[in-house]
Parts: structure tokens; C-alpha cells; sequence
């Protein structure tokens, strides 16, 4: 299989969906600077650059979607999408059910996030668990190309508006891509390690971290199960779940601010869901209550490491043994 | 550049003012008794919305927002289905889930509606967009008031709609008031026309208490977006002669200023031109009179004996 990063990943999902289906196109800031690839194939009605203004691409595609589009916007990075909040939350989110189902908004918005570059806390701020917390919205976060192309051809070709976060620290990451056209299905995770005794769940950059704790964890004699995500909503409860009731011990870990982030929700899932099955205290690992800084030390600082990861797992194992 | 719609009788658009003056009182009354929740009226604007929609297409699409009863009346809607809708009865058009404040009517071409000041003018370009690229015929009417025109959203879109040559016909109603606040102490110009110019955007203000003064500048205004596939702005210099939202007492405003708009009331000013003019007999006034009289009654028979949406309608439609 050939090797790609998660970026050109996305523009072979998006080179894709364009052939596919006439619908879809595609506008932000510097799309078409940047992937004049697309201008090139689909011309420039169907890959536009936008000013700089998130309100009114986001305004733009939601009301392209509500009429017959499938617009797909790129507004670079994830602090942006405040200016966009309420063309998405309140518009996308809410016209369908508010108007009795009278229309629908198969929209995609694409943001990066996270740590990698060194950009500070208004280019960096995982705010994904946002958009879960606000009706009709799915939220999509890959950890690697070949999901993260297959992910965007499902949420293309979704009815809904999907948030669809990009992980700045995977960006240039290559990985493995198919050839085939594969779509994965949102809301269906990735058991991406199997084991019996902790399971560790993650989205995003953090599941490379829980596959190293799990390789370190492993050297220890501990084998645990690795489950990306993939999708935060719909969220697959099934997989984890059932990877509990396995294991007896659950580890979340996201970059996100841990206060209200996605893993208080999966802890609160397994403990309502999966309680009798707990051998020990879920625990999460997540970002502090603070914005992200731009110095190396402490961007990375904000971030789960995989020692900690696995120090955590290590802990909840040997509190059953005791 | 001929009218579209030539045939156009006056008398037809004084009815649909009273109907819709009609239509808003008794929601106003209703309220009042506690058989309805409060709504934003658009008591006083009749003519504004009344001579705007009656010079569109019916393929031409509208985008609305809280005040959008005149709108949506004009255009058509069952005033029974929307009175359900008010009350939050399944008949509703949006089923009950929107009340009184953000009703869209996709079968009439009434889309995307939504309550917050602005955000008719961020969705109206992706609408337009929608149009050109299916190459639909329709243009994209979207009515914001004076106080929207403060939001950033205004600028973005026409901004967008400029750049992108979009089919959008901008309709700002400028009613004075920006809720409970007075136009001159948030807006910086008189009228919000003056600011199309530096979009490259041509624009008009009309007087938005003279109906035929509207349709006539709708109807020019419509033209100039169908042909030049371009936008336009129309400003209907108006005045919102009720509060905010019922039940306002309105004692935040200038009574006189308030008294020299009702002299100049939009239904008033069209009967006794049609008078004048030998156009409108006593007779045919009450025949109008007691139409839409009997509109209303059947339309609150209807709308109450509907029944409230099922519990499992509480989580439908959230996802397509």
C-alpha cells in the first residue's frame, strides 16, 4: 500500500467525493491556494479560496447544504470555529429539527488542532468536545491517513453536518493508504490493539501514545487494548463497553482540556453502563484547565505522554493484584 | 422594465395587510390571555413585506427571520397552520418545534429561517450559491432589519455576495428599533442603503409605508438581481409600531415620534388612496373586512384543535 500523509489523505478523500458526486464542493481560506490540485481537476466554481472570515463560510455552506450542496469548508484551525459558532451550532445543528425536518445539512467543516506546532492557544485549542455537547452535529477525529480519508468520504457523504477535526501533530505523519475507496462508517471504532487487562481509549494523536504505553505495559507483562475512536458522535459505546467488560479497567486520554472533555462522558457511559464489571477507578488523562503555550516544553507538557499513560495503567492493574 | 407582475389588483394587497395585521393581533390577544406564548409582531410594517413578496416569482426564494409573519402570510402560508405552529401544535408547519419565531416554509419557498439577528444575512450566499450552481432559476430575497445591519454578518455577506456575483436580493426592514433600543443610538448612518455603496452593491431606500412605493421598488429591485445576477439592497424606511416582543409595554420609546408613524399607517394610507381613487366601496371594505375576519376564526379553530406533538416527537428530526 502506498504511503501518504494524513494531509494528502484528505485531498484524495476530497479528489474523490469531487469525481463522485457533483454536489460536493469545497471553499475556505486558501483551499484553492493550497490544493490547486482540485482547482486544477474541478475548476474554479467548485474550489473556492474565501476571505477570512468564519462566520460567513460557515453561513455559506450551511445555507448550501439546506439547498442541495454537499459543501465541504476548511477553516484552518480549530479557535477559528468560535467566529463560525453560530452557523453551526445554531444553524446547522438546529434548522433541521426546528423546522420539523424541512431540510438537512450534509456540510463538512475541517479544522486542525493540536499540538505539533508550536502556534499557542488560539491556533491549538482541542474543542471538539464542544460540538458533541450541541445537538445535531457529529464530530469526526482521525489518528492516521487511511482513516482519515475513509472518515471524510463517509462524512461527505453524510446527511449531517460533521465537524471533522485534523490533528496538527499527525499532518505530515505518513502512514499506509489503500488504493480502494474505502468509507468507514462513523461511529464505529478501531480496536487498533487487542488485550486483556486495561483498556486504554483515545482519538487522534493520543491513540500513538496509547500504543506505545501499551508497548511498554506489554514489556511489564500487562496487555492492553487500544481503542481510536475515530468518531466522538456518534460515539460506538458497543466498543467500549465491551472492551471494559474484557478488561475491568479503563484509561481515557484525549489532548482535550480533561474539565468536561470527551472522556468525562465515556467514563461517566462506562460507570452508568459497565459499573459491575469496573476492578478499579476509571481513570482520565487529558489537558489541564489552561490554554496551550507556544513553547515546545509546555505544548508537550499539555499533552498525555505515553509514560504517563502508561504509568496510570500500570497503577490500576496493580491495585486489583493488591 | 415592465412589472412582473402587472395584473397585481391594490385591493388584493390591502387584504393581505389586514390579514396579516388581523393575524398578529390575535396572537397579540391570544398572548395576552395566556393561550399563546409572546411573538415578535410586525405590527406597522404590513406594506414592507406585503410589497416585497408580492413582486417575486414563485420559484424565487425567501429568507426570513423572528418578524416573519407578514412575510410568511404574503407568500401564502394557511394562517391555520401557522397559528398551530405558534401554539406548538403538530399541524404546525415546523411541526410545533418552532413556535412563532423561526418558521420556515420549504413547499412556499419560505427556507432556512432562524431568530437570531443576522444570521439570515450569513446563510443567504450559500443559498444563492445553491441556485447558481443547480442552475435554478429563483433569486434570494432575504429580510433583515435595521438592527441585523449592525451585525458583522451584513458586511460578511454582502461582501460574499458581491465578490461571488450571487442572485440576492437584500431586503432590510428598517423599522427604528433594534429590540428595545432606538436605531440612532446603535447605528452609526441613518439608512443601512448607504452602506451597499462601498460593496459595489446598488441600493434604494423606498417608503416602507407605501405599498405600491414597495412593489414597484421590489418589483425594479427583483429585475435588476434576475438580469444581473448580482445583488441589490431595498431598505423599507418603516417603523415597528408595537414592542419588541408581547408583552412590551413600550415605555422605553418616544410616544410622538410613535404617533407620527401610526398617522401614517400602512393600511390606512392604501384604503384611502383606493377610496380616493374610486377603487373601494364601502361594500367591498366589508366585504375584506369580514374575509379575513372569518380567515382568522377558521385559522384559531383550527390551529386549537390540534394536537400538541407526541412525546416521541421530542428526539425526531434531530438527525437526517
Amino acid at each position: 500500500m502506498p504511503a501518504m500523509t494524513l494531509y494528502d489523505a484528505v485531498g484524495a478523500a476530497l479528489t474523490e467525493e469531487m469525481r463522485r458526486d457533483r454536489s460536493v464542493l469545497v471553499f475556505g481560506e486558501g483551499i484553492a491556494t493550497k490544493r490547486h490540485d482540485l482547482v486544477d481537476e474541478f475548476g474554479a466554481l467548485r474550489v473556492r479560496n474565501t476571505p477570512l472570515a468564519e462566520g460567513i463560510i460557515a453561513g455559506t455552506a450551511v445555507g448550501a447544504a439546506g439547498s442541495g450542496l454537499r459543501p465541504v469548508i476548511d477553516l484552518l484551525f480549530a479557535p477559528f470555529l468560535c467566529y463560525a459558532m453560530d452557523e453551526l451550532v445554531n444553524s446547522a445543528g438546529k434548522l433541521r429539527y426546528m423546522s420539523g425536518g424541512q431540510f438537512s445539512f450534509p456540510l463538512v467543516t475541517l479544522a486542525m488542532t493540536g499540538a505539533g506546532w508550536g502556534v499557542g492557544a488560539q491556533h491549538n485549542h482541542n474543542v471538539e468536545a464542544w460540538f458533541v455537547h450541541s445537538p445535531g452535529l457529529k464530530v469526526v477525529m482521525p489518528s492516521n491517513p487511511a482513516d482519515a480519508k475513509g472518515l471524510l468520504k463517509a462524512a461527505i457523504r453524510d446527511d449531517n453536518p460533521v465537524l471533522f477535526f485534523i490533528d496538527i501533530g499527525l499532518l505530515h505523519q505518513p502512514g499506509e493508504v489503500g488504493n480502494d475507496e474505502l468509507v468507514l462508517p462513523l461511529g464505529k471504532a478501531s480496536i487498533v490493539r487487542e488485550g486483556r487487562d486495561v483498556t486504554l481509549v483515545s482519538y487522534g494523536k493520543t491513540v500513538h501514545h496509547c500504543q506505545q504505553a501499551a508497548e511498554m505495559l506489554g514489556s511489564r507483562g500487562i496487555a492492553a487494548e487500544v481503542i481510536d475512536l475515530r468518531s466522538l458522535k456518534p460515539l460506538d459505546e458497543a466498543s467500549i463497553l465491551a472492551s471494559v467488560r474484557k478488561t475491568g479497567r479503563l484509561v481515557v486520554v484525549h489532548e482535550a482540556n480533561r474539565l468536561c472533555g470527551v472522556g468525562a462522558e465515556i467514563a461517566a457511559l462506562v460507570a452508568e453502563e459497565a459499573f459491575a464489571a469496573l476492578k478499579a477507578p476509571i481513570v482520565r488523562l487529558g489537558g489541564p484547565d489552561a490554554p496551550v503555550a507556544a513553547s515546545y516544553p509546555l505544548e508537550q507538557a499539555f499533552v498525555p505522554q505515553p509514560e504517563a499513560i502508561s504509568a496510570a495503567a500500570e497503577r490500576l492493574c496493580h491495585r486489583q493484584a493488591a | 422594465m415592465a412589472p412582473i407582475h402587472p395584473e397585481i389588483d391594490l385591493c388584493h394587497l390591502l387584504e393581505q395587510m389586514q390579514l396579516i395585521r388581523a393575524y398578529e393581533e390575535a396572537i397579540v390577544t391570544g398572548s395576552a390571555a395566556g393561550k399563546f406564548p409572546g411573538t415578535c409582531t410586525s405590527v406597522g410594517q404590513e406594506a414592507a413585506a406585503v410589497g416585497v413578496v408580492n413582486a417575486l416569482s414563485g420559484d424565487d426564494l425567501i429568507l426570513t427571520n423572528h418578524r416573519s409573519a407578514g412575510h410568511l402570510l404574503a407568500r401564502g402560508a394557511d394562517p391555520g397552520r401557522l397559528l398551530a405552529e405558534v401554539m406548538g401544535r403538530s399541524s404546525g408547519y415546523c411541526k410545533g418545534r418552532s413556535g412563532s419565531l423561526h418558521i420556515s416554509v420549504k413547499e412556499l419557498g419560505v427556507v432556512l429561517t432562524s431568530t437570531i439577528v443576522g444570521a439570515e444575512l450569513s446563510l443567504a450566499p450559500g443559498v444563492a450559491l445553491a441556485q447558481n450552481m443547480l442552475e435554478r432559476a429563483g433569486i434570494v430575497v432575504c429580510f433583515f432589519g435595521d438592527g441585523a445591519a449592525c451585525e458583522g454578518s451584513f458586511h460578511e455577506s454582502l461582501n460574499l455576495a458581491a465578490l461571488w456575483n450571487l442572485p440576492i436580493l437584500y431586503v432590510c426592514e428598517n423599522n427604528q428599533w433594534q429590540a428595545f433600543v432606538h436605531r440612532r443610538e446603535a447605528m452609526s448612518r441613518d439608512h443601512v442603503a448607504d452602506w451597499a455603496a462601498s460593496y459595489g452593491i446598488p441600493a434604494r431606500t423606498v417608503d416602507g409605508n407605501d405599498v405600491t412605493a414597495v412593489l414597484a421598488a421590489a418589483q425594479a429591485a427583483a429585475g435588476k438581481v434576475r438580469e444581473s445576477r448580482r445583488p441589490y439592497l431595498l431598505e423599507t424606511y418603516t417603523y415597528r409600531t408595537r414592542g419588541h416582543f408581547e408583552p412590551d409595554d413600550q415605555a422605553y420609546i418616544d410616544q410622538a415620534e410613535r404617533q407620527s408613524w401610526l398617522n401614517r399607517d400602512p393600511i390606512a394610507l392604501c384604503r384611502d388612496r383606493l377610496v380616493a381613487d374610486g377603487c373601494l366601496s364601502p361594500g367591498k371594505q366589508t366585504e375584506i373586512a369580514d374575509r379575513v375576519a372569518q380567515r382568522i376564526a377558521t385559522a384559531m379553530a383550527f390551529a386549537e384543535s390540534s394536537p400538541f406533538p407526541a412525546a416521541d416527537e421530542l428526539t425526531r428530526d434531530v438527525y437526517a
